[in-house]
């Protein structure tokens, strides 16, 4: 693909200012970098709008951007249950979350793995805990590599450059990784939230743009969605032996919602907060996030109306990328040079804002968790914190080899099996809010889940993660976290009584902490 | 802070749980007609709800800022 001069002027544009800005981050309210808490969670300082961006960054990512209009592209109306997800996940935010944060400030924690370790006195609870959150998060560092390669690809910059041991390596893909890392090590998760009110901005004028301009080029929404197969363009109903798509829908939506705040750098963000009411304010006004979300859903009909996809121009893209490459291609197509560089721009840096607070959260994480936990009990706060830095650079540079040398289907394939093993998290740490649970009994519950979910992916031949299940000639097809999750929490309940027998563990925490 | 044990539930919190019957219920929603500006009612009525959803929050929240008070 040829580069347009314009754009790529207008997208370097902004990079090198966000670059800079997050290297300035570290001056912004400074704190003691060499703290934990400072570096990886910004010394728990932000307000309401700050959180509000930088959720709306963490959340919303680049990848998300362009893999769910390139799924609403191939699969239709199946492909929009990211609305309902990313809708029915704020009354659990705004319900349960502020305990977590409240539990966390009292007793200094720093990722859900500390709270595990602190509300149940079980050593190796929190480790599968933090190894979970660490399996989990990874590949979804690497998905938003991915993303920005589209973009590099979009720009149509293909320089690359042979390095040893690893082979070619595309040039602007590795300066972004550069950038990234640079920010990450000096500034943490304050150069991120810098980062993320510009990235922010830049998204929402693009989103405002294409819905407004794309379908009005395009003839109007009725032709947009003329443009999409009638049979894809609603769910197929269930029948009387099968609960069909409609049940497969609602499910995906609920475990993905219930896996979403048990992320790492979720985690991160909510407890990089200032205070509880801040979480509770952004449940009401972080939805914003999720109107721009399902119109850009809509960008994939708008692809299959524009007929990007056999406009031989962008080939090319199509055949490294797929259907990722249908958003890329439509801005090319419909958005006068200049603004292609915006849209490219915040897309970009969508994915590089999000991949650095992850880093920071699998930093966190390690330190905490890991090298505290079970390496150096009584290290130093200084200590900690260079450990952090080190692991989160270290983060990024595997998930960098990870795109490199192994195939995007095998990140995606992970990723979905990473929202799976995350959700099975919920009983030991959303649940654990409220009721405690033996730990044992959780543990148990954990590895049953995290062993149903991947055995029933593996059936699926990991293309999918709707596994049909068979009940007296019913079948339910159900997203497999959440059969997973039902049978983990079937489990550690009726373990519970029985391991209680034996020993309750400690719990540092009494109700009063919570509120 | 509030250093006292939770108190009763309160039925305010129930408005919580209409957005999840109203995703939950997709026969209802699961067609095109009626249309709004030529979007099919299966798309427009999800998100509408987004921002239902964040309306739903509001008394709970509201309740809660008496109540600390």
């Amino acid at each position: 693909m040829s580069t347009n001069p314009v754009t790529l002027g207008v997208f370097l544009v902004l990079f090198v200012t966000v670059a800079l800005l997050g290297l300035l981050g570290a001056r912004w309210r400074a704190g003691d970098l060499s703290q934990l808490t400072e570096w990886g969670l910004g010394g728990r300082s932000f307000g309401t709008l700050i959180t509000w961006f930088l959720l709306g960054g963490d959340l919303y990512t680049a990848y998300t951007f362009i893999a769910v209009p390139a799924l609403m592209a191939g699969a239709g109306a199946a492909g929009f249950f990211a609305v309902p997800y990313a809708t029915l996940m704020y009354p659990v935010l705004f319900i349960a979350f502020p305990r977590l944060w409240s539990v966390a400030r009292r007793h200094g924690y720093v990722t859900a793995a500390d709270f595990v370790a602190g509300r149940y006195g079980h050593r190796g609870l929190a480790l599968a805990i933090a190894l979970t959150g660490l399996v989990a998060v990874m590949p979804y560092i690497a998905l938003q590599l991915v993303g920005m390669q589209v973009v590099i690809a979009a720009l149509g910059l293909n320089y690359a450059v042979a390095l040893p041991l690893v082979g070619n390596v595309s040039i602007p893909l590795l300066v972004a990784f550069m950038v990234m890392a640079a920010f990450t090590y000096t500034s943490g998760l304050r150069g991120t939230a810098l980062i993320a009110v510009v990235k922010d901005i830049l998204v929402y004028i693009t989103v405002l743009a294409a819905i407004i301009f794309i379908p009005s080029e395009l003839g109007g929404y009725g032709k947009v969605f003329a443009a999409v197969d009638p049979k894809l363009l609603l769910l197929p109903r269930g029948t009387a032996d099968n609960l069909g798509p409609g049940f497969a829908y609602v499910t995906l939506s609920l475990g993905s919602l219930l896996a979403l705040f048990l992320y790492p750098h979720s985690v991160t963000g909510l407890l990089s907060s200032s205070s509880r009411h801040v979480i509770r304010r952004n449940a009401i006004i972080l939805p914003a996030y999720s109107v721009a979300l399902a119109l850009i859903a809509l960008l994939g009909y708008m692809a299959l109306a524009a007929g990007v996809k056999t406009m031989p121009e962008y080939a090319a893209g199509f055949k490294s990328f797929g259907a990722s490459f249908a958003v890329p291609a439509l801005f090319l197509h419909m958005f006068p040079a200049w603004f292609a560089g915006i849209a490219f721009a915040a897309i970009a840096i969508g994915a590089l804002m999000p991949a650095s607070i992850m880093a920071i959260a699998c930093g966190n994480l390690f330190t905490r968790n890991i090298f505290r936990g079970f390496i150096a009990p009584d290290c130093a706060p200084a200590t900690e914190a260079r450990v952090a830095k080190f692991i989160a650079f270290a983060a990024q540079l595997g998930a960098l080899f990870f795109v490199l040398e192994l195939k995007t289907t095998y990140a995606i394939q992970l990723q979905l099996l990473g929202g799976i093993w995350i959700c099975q998290t919920l009983p030991s740490v959303l649940l654990g809010l409220y009721v405690r649970l033996n730990p044992a009994a959780l543990l148990a519950g954990l590895a049953a889940g995290v062993g149903s979910g991947t055995w029933m992916v593996a059936q699926l031949k990991f293309a999918s993660s709707t596994y049909p299940l068979h009940f007296f000639g019913l079948t339910i097809p159900c997203y497999a976290a959440v059969s997973a999750l039902t049978l983990n929490l079937l489990l550690a309940f009726a373990l519970t009584p029985l391991f209680n027998a034996m020993s309750r563990g400690s719990d540092e925490t009494v109700a009063a902490d919570y509120v | 802070m509030n250093d006292k044990p939770r108190r009763g539930f309160h039925p305010v919190y129930l408005i919580l749980l209409i957005p999840y019957l109203a995703f939950a219920w997709v026969p209802f929603y699961d067609r095109i007609d009626p249309r709004l500006f030529g979007i099919p009612f299966f798309y427009w009525w999800q998100m509408v709800w987004i921002v239902l959803t964040a309306l739903c929050i509001v008394p709970v929240y509201r309740h809660q800022e008496k109540r600390n008070k």
